[in-house]
């Protein structure tokens, strides 16, 4: 067995394919020096011709991959920081995203997306620490968020793979994990397929990425009194409904983690579901960032507007107590 | 710090530069800078800082020629800007460390000191997005008519953002009042200025009609002059100017790298990008004992304030999405 960190779990998911498939290549600003340490090694092992160094032109070279995914190429692009994304939206869900449907299926267009340390990294305040997961599951794109660095070694394998664009945010919260794992098993992680780390029977805890591991942590304090089945979607978009089902099945209740604005965030989506199509016994609750969060930059306002193990505590002990008999 | 006032038209440089202020302002910002990067390393910065060591002429220069309420933009390598501009240097020191009495009441930090009431439109931590929020700005002050001049700072990494060259386009157009100041330090991040800019940084505003100036941004004079005839030209409404601020960036790109060090130039070419200071060009212009004087006064505001700004109250977590809404719109909290 041999220790995997998450950081070095992207990096090896990148490599292997870059090894597999010659037409992985990956764009980026400093990816050559590796700041972000994700790219660490490539371009001493593939070469300046598949690792790229961009001026700082998000859109022109978001849409520049769409267009070298179309003529055979599969780029992965890395953005130092989340917002990033607001630049390249266009280029992503109204180009990239658009013309599998709007061509008649003529082409498609394999991008991978990868934001390292998304969300509130340590001081880096308003216009950094978004977590927009949710706004590109919400648009469609594929979307996967991986907690542990076994999946986010299979999740990225798979997301380049995929002839689809797919974006993968790799949590500033998780990006620290480090995993014993067997490096001959490391393998691609379907997208659209939940994990459940932990089962339980009295209640459901859906939790995104890093939060995982809160809801790990929330569900072995609680373990004396409340059975806590921990669910991890690992995907956003596709979302897989029928494992969700089948926890509710067990558990009949509900309490998502989410580390997205409360209006519109995949947690109200994930609760509105199971609200329509799933067994539940008690009214749902979710925690997430408040509506409209702008992260302030002093250490303790930063803290204030995520979500915390307490608050988790706290609903989980609330859900358990409403509602009927299991 | 005296802001000298441009009076009437000018053409080129009408206005002497004030060296002993001067080289305050490039001593201000160089010790406030050493100071900052002490107290991250000390754990009193949330994050870490970009820090401006090396370009301090820029700031000086540019900001001397300037009247006091004219305006700016900053950038993520923002503390010069902000303090030639005027602010607070303890208010300043108090931001980073995120406390209560700072520019932006802890809620911005380094990247994001902003201070409206002395012109100071905000460091912006996205690359290029202020070059249109202060042509917007200029717009609006002929609209209410001021003869206000806005001056723009951005990066080399910043003409590669399509947004900026967007910008020109309609600073051109309408001859909008503001003077972009592009420092040119030679990188952006780890990314070589020729192996990212096609051209020259120059021509894409020639290309739009915009007069351009390549000019020393080591040497505070030099920039003062430039920007004085940029800033004069601005005033009498006949458009905008773009200075590429030839410098250098002395320390790291952020604190982070004082730690990771990333490899991307040598020792050697640090050693002679710090061949030329402006510390010291601007210092050889004044008497040793003047020099002496500035220096004494710079550290004891310096001292100062970093005392205020460690013995400053932290934010109340209650309080974090005060001031989302101007109206004062209440936000739903994250759990029911
Ligand atoms: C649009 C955008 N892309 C990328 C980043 C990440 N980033 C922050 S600073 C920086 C380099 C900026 O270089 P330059 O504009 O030359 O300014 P310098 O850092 O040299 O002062 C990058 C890539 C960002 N903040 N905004």
């Amino acid at each position: 067995m041999t220790i995997l960190s998450y950081l070095k779990a992207l990096n090896r998911a990148i490599a292997d394919e870059m090894e597999r498939d010659p037409a992985v290549c990956v764009f980026g600003e400093d990816v050559r020096a590796a700041v972000t340490n994700v790219t660490a090694g490539l371009v001493k092992r593939f070469g300046d011709a598949r690792v790229l160094d961009m001026p700082i032109s998000e859109q022109a070279f978001t849409g520049i991959a769409t267009g070298a995914a179309m003529s055979g190429m599969r780029p992965l692009i890395e953005y130092q920081i989340p917002a990033l994304l607001f630049l390249a939206f266009e280029q992503i869900v109204n180009q990239a995203h658009k013309f599998s449907l709007m061509t008649g299926g003529q082409v498609s267009v394999p991008v991978t997306y990868l934001i390292p340390s998304s969300g509130s990294r340590d001081g880096w305040a308003g216009q950094h620490s978004d977590h927009p997961y949710s706004l590109f599951a919400h648009i469609g794109v594929k979307t996967a968020v991986p907690a542990t660095p076994a999946d986010a070694y299979g999740l990225l394998a798979t997301a380049i793979r995929d002839d689809d664009p797919v974006v993968v945010f790799a949590p500033a919260g998780a990006m620290g994990r480090r995993e014993d794992v067997e490096l001959s098993l490391l393998a691609p992680v379907p997208l659209g397929v939940a994990r459940v780390h932990r089962p339980g029977t009295d209640v459901t805890v859906v939790a995104v990425g890093h939060l995982v591991h809160t809801a790990l942590e929330v569900a072995d304090e609680l373990a004396e009194t409340v059975d806590v089945e921990v669910f991890d979607p690992r995907t956003l978009h596709p979302f897989d409904w029928q494992g969700l089902a089948e926890s509710l099945e067990r558990t009949g209740r509900l309490v998502v983690i989410d580390d997205s604005n409360r209006s519109c965030g995949i947690g109200g989506e994930i609760l509105a579901t199971a609200a329509e199509e799933m067994r539940l016994v008690a009214p749902p609750k979710r925690v997430t960032r408040p509506d409209g969060a702008v992260l302030p930059f002093a250490e303790g306002l930063d803290r204030a507007l995520q979500p915390t193990r307490e608050q988790l505590r706290t609903a989980i002990q609330a859900v358990v107590k409403s509602g009927g008999a299991r | 710090m005296a802001d000298p006032v441009l009076s009437g038209p000018a053409s080129p440089s009408s206005q002497k530069p004030d060296s002993a202020a001067l080289y305050r302002t490039v001593r201000l910002i160089r010790r406030f800078e050493e100071r900052a990067v002490e107290l991250v390393h000390a754990g009193q910065v949330f994050g870490g800082i970009h820090p401006y060591t090396g370009q301090e002429a820029v700031a000086a220069g540019t900001c001397a020629a300037l009247r006091p309420d004219d305006l700016i933009t900053s950038t993520h390598r923002g503390h010069g800007h902000v303090l030639a501009k005027g602010a607070d240097p303890a208010r300043m020191m108090a931001e980073i460390a995120g406390r209560t009495t700072g520019l932006n009441a802890g809620r911005g930090g380094s990247m994001h000191a902003a201070d409206f009431g002395i012109g100071i439109l905000g460091a912006n931590a996205i690359v290029g997005a202020a070059a249109p929020i202060a042509t917007g700005a200029a717009w609006a002050a002929r609209r209410a008519g001021s003869d206000r001049v806005v001056l723009t700072y951005f990066g080399d990494g910043a003409v590669s953002q399509g947004v900026v060259l967007e910008t020109f386009n309609l600073a051109a157009l309408w001859r909008a009042p503001v003077v972009f100041v592009c420092e040119n330090n030679g990188f952006a991040t780890t990314t070589r200025t020729d192996d990212a800019v096609a051209g020259s940084i120059t021509g894409r505003a020639e290309a739009f009609g915009i007069p351009a100036a390549r000019v020393d941004g080591m040497d505070p004079e030099e920039v003062f002059a430039a920007a004085d005839t940029a800033i004069a030209r601005a005033r009498r409404s006949e458009g905008p100017t773009l200075l590429e601020c030839v410098t250098y960036r002395y320390d790291a790109h952020h604190t982070w790298e004082h730690a990771a060090r990333p490899r991307y130039r040598s020792a050697e070419e640090v050693d002679l990008g710090r061949s030329r200071d402006p510390l010291e060009i601007q210092g050889a212009r004044l008497p040793e004992a003047r020099r002496g004087q500035i220096d004494a006064e710079i550290e004891a505001v310096l001292e100062e304030a970093v005392r205020f700004a460690l013995d400053s109250p932290h934010p109340d977590p209650a309080t974090a999405l005060d001031h989302l809404y101007a109206d004062g719109t209440q936000a739903r909290a994250g759990v029911a």
